[in-house]
């Protein structure tokens, strides 16, 4: 408890908003009749689908398995049947549709077999291999493969594991209310996550927000056998992000363009450790997660929900209202619009705030910078948001780059304080994605180059052997033309010169006999093979036609009539 | 007197070989400036500005002998990089040249396909896999869109197709699009 906490720059306060939500208890969503599975769930490559229209499915069963190293698998949230594999619309907010599985559920939710996995007998490749084919995903909003975060790698060491409570983003509450319900599991998760990790310090970051999640994770904590530290931090967005928690809990600053386990620490969400300990202590994949459905709805709360589930259903649940501007997934901070509630609850659902005209005013039209930095004291990441601005606005992305674009993290301090309501955030994500489509096709042309370059020296290459060979083929043909006259002039000479002459005739006849002992040879070596044990009729059929080949061929060596002749 | 005008002959010498000997040493292999151009343009080898390539049009660029405004395929956008690289102002684009696209992949309709190689010969990327009288097919990651193989084809089997935007390819929109849907929103 006398852990000295260090503080990040910058940062807001927006109200809280979390009483609505965390005061009724989880309640479970019913079963939809209809699940949409997206494979692109997580960061990385999606999953390869396994399973075609009309295949009967049951719960958890995978259905799209890991595509290389950094994916992770997909699940049926519950049994029933493929109804389609094909494009539908994703909780993205593009609107553009996705590849996804739709499962038409039969109500009997019956599970596939499994059971809990002993995760000190498996070798840790093993299990890390297993966890990814349970599709296990952060859950605090980054969705990236939590295998691949468990791997301490050959020279890296995480002594120091922090597991974020945080949960800093006004309205949402699904990790508060995890936490005060579920703690125990969450810890015996960290306790995996100790053991693939080998961390020596284990802390839980938790807001001062949240008393009851911190003192029912206190009391788990007492009852586990190894050390976890619950610390207490101050609410102040956006502590919960890793950065930021790493920063107050250690006072070490994450450099840029570099990852927490290079400084040896790794951060995990509570959800991801509660995810984790269902995966391996139940043989469970992840098929469910908590999601805040809160805003303008009648009954705000919290809802275990399985992946797929209709967003609309959730909303409906929670009671809809009249006057409903807009749906965003995630916080009012950094929470993106769905373009419709068709799309589905995906691994990184962990709110579904719906806006009125009255929580959520639209902003006033934006209005020219007057670069009065507010934004630059605000900004978490210690960046010069106007000047990132600025350079993003004027497509001059090089020069943002250099003012550390991509160490920004999206939290939206900057336009939340900005009083000429530009939607700055927005600029970063415009600029960010020129630059790596820009790099895209920069590599794409530098492949063009390097084929376009190989044509050339290939075209080249070939041009030149053929001449060589055409000099080669003329070359011989000269040295043929010159032996010929040579022997001719040899063969006037013989009966004058006498013994030079044979002998090198008759070595030409030596070889030339030889060459057609050799060829004889071959001719027998290649006899029918399919000649021996031949029925009495069959041999006789053979000397048939044989006698008639013989007869053709004399016929043929006997020279034409002279009337015959053309 | 006599000493002074040897003492800065003698040094006229010194420096001479000096810079002779770095002139020889530190010689500079091609042309620097082409090589930034070439980096500039896209490299579809498309050949719509009249040279046999990316790199030869570069080379033309350095050696004064082209405009810089000859490039569809690299738009707008890569006169201005190619103006900035040469200090001269940007101009629009010489449209005899031919329009920029949307960026496309040519496709082969598998059914029409004759198997001439045609299109393989004239593809500057080999990009296109097949052989004589057997299907082709293009290797879509690694089609230009140059359109070299479209008029060789002697049954017009290839066609242009324009990228789809998915997910993968999706972009950010600049921003102040969005805030005159807003605007519209509002006054609707």
């Amino acid at each position: 408890m006398s852990r000295e906490l260090f503080k990040f720059k910058g940062g807001v306060h927006p109200p809280e908003h979390k009483a609505e939500s965390n005061a009724r208890p989880v309640r479970a969503a019913p079963l939809p009749k209809k699940l949409v599975i997206p494979l692109r769930q997580h960061i990385g490559s999606p999953a390869k689908p396994l399973v075609s229209v009309g295949d009967r499915v049951l719960k958890g069963q995978m259905i799209g398995e890991a595509d290389g190293t950094i994916s992770a698998a997909v699940h049926a949230s519950s049994s029933g049947i493929v109804t389609a594999v094909d494009l539908q619309p994703v909780p993205h907010v593009s609107g553009l549709p996705d590849l996804c599985i739709s499962i038409e559920t039969d109500g009997r939710d019956e599970w596939m077999e499994h059971g809990p996995l002993d995760y000190r007998a498996l070798a840790p490749a093993d299990l890390r291999i297993r966890l990814r084919d349970l599709g296990l995903a952060g859950l605090g909003g980054a969705v990236f493969p939590s295998a691949v975060k468990l791997d301490p790698g050959a020279t890296q060491h995480c002594p120091t594991l922090i597991i974020n409570g945080g949960e800093c983003e006004p309205w949402i509450t699904c990790d508060d209310v995890l936490m005060r319900s579920r703690a125990d599991e969450i810890l015996q998760g960290v306790a995996i996550m100790r053991h693939l990790l080998g961390s020596t310090e284990i802390l839980v970051g938790i807001e001062d927000n949240k008393p009851e999640a911190v003192a029912a994770m206190q009391a788990a904590a007492a009852r586990m056998d190894f050390a976890v530290e619950i610390v207490v931090v101050p609410a102040r967005y956006p502590g919960g992000g890793a950065k930021q928690m790493i920063q107050v809990l250690t006072g070490r600053e994450v450099p840029s363009g570099k990852l927490s386990t290079d400084i040896g620490i790794q951060v995990f969400n509570v959800g991801t450790a509660y995810a984790l300990a269902r995966a391996v202590h139940h043989g469970e994949p992840l098929i469910s997660r908590l999601v805040t459905v809160t805003g303008h709805v009648l009954r705000p709360q919290n809802f275990e929900v399985l992946i797929g589930t209709p967003m609309h259903v959730l909303i409906a649940l929670a009671g809809e209202r009249d006057g409903t501007t807009g749906v965003l997934m995630g916080g009012p901070m950094m929470g993106m619009p769905m373009p419709n509630l068709d799309v589905p609850v995906v691994k990184a659902t962990n709110c579904i705030l719906v806006q009125s005209a009255e929580l959520f005013p639209p902003l006033p039209k934006a209005l020219p910078c007057i670069r009065c930095t507010r934004c630059a004291d605000a900004c978490p990441a210690e960046l010069q948001p106007q000047e990132l601005f600025r350079f993003a606005k004027a497509g001059d992305f090089g020069r943002a780059q250099e003012y550390h674009l991509f160490d920004c993290i999206e939290c939206g301090c900057c336009s939340y304080v900005c009083p000429s309501h530009i939607p700055l955030v927005d600029f970063y994500r415009y600029a960010k994605s020129e630059i790596w489509t820009r790099e895209k096709d920069k590599r794409a042309a530098d492949l063009a180059r390097e084929r376009h370059e190989f044509r050339q020296f290939r075209q080249e290459r070939e041009k030149k052997e053929k001449a060589e060979k055409l000099a080669a083929k003329a070359q011989a043909a000269r040295a043929q033309a010159a032996l010929d006259q040579t022997q001719r002039a040899e063969l006037a000479a013989a009966p004058a010169a006498g013994a030079a002459a044979p002998s090198e005739a008759d070595a030409k006849k030596a070889l030339i006999a030889a060459a057609l002992a050799r060829a004889q040879a071959k001719k027998a070596g290649a006899a029918p093979k399919n000649t021996d044990h031949l029925s009495p009729g069959t041999q006789r059929e053979i000397e048939e036609i044989e006698a008639r080949r013989a007869k053709i061929r004399e016929l043929a060596r006997q020279p034409l009539e002279p009337d015959e002749k053309p | 007197m006599l000493a002074a005008i040897l003492v800065m002959a003698g040094i006229a010498v010194a420096i001479g070989l000096a810079l002779g000997w770095s002139a020889i040493r530190f010689k500079v292999e091609g042309n620097p400036l082409a090589e930034k151009i070439d980096a500039i343009l896209p490299q579809t080898q498309c050949g719509q500005c009249g040279f046999l390539g990316c790199r030869p049009y570069a080379e033309a660029i350095a050696k004064g002998e082209a405009d810089i405004n000859l490039c569809p395929p690299g738009g707008e956008e890569g006169v201005k990089k190619l103006a900035d690289l040469l200090g001269v102002e940007p101009k629009p684009l010489d449209e005899t040249h031919g329009a920029p696209k949307p960026k496309s992949v040519a496709f082969i309709d598998e059914q029409t396909c004759i198997g001439c190689t045609l299109c393989i010969q004239a593809c500057p990327v080999d990009a296109i896999s097949g052989a004589a009288k057997q299907m082709h097919t293009i290797i879509a990651a690694e089609c230009t869109g140059c359109e070299l193989c479209l008029p060789p084809c002697p049954v017009d089997c290839i066609t242009m197709v324009p990228i789809a935007e998915d997910l993968p390819h999706w972009k950010w929109k600049h921003p102040v699009v969005m805030l005159k849907q807003v605007s519209g929103d509002r006054s609707a």
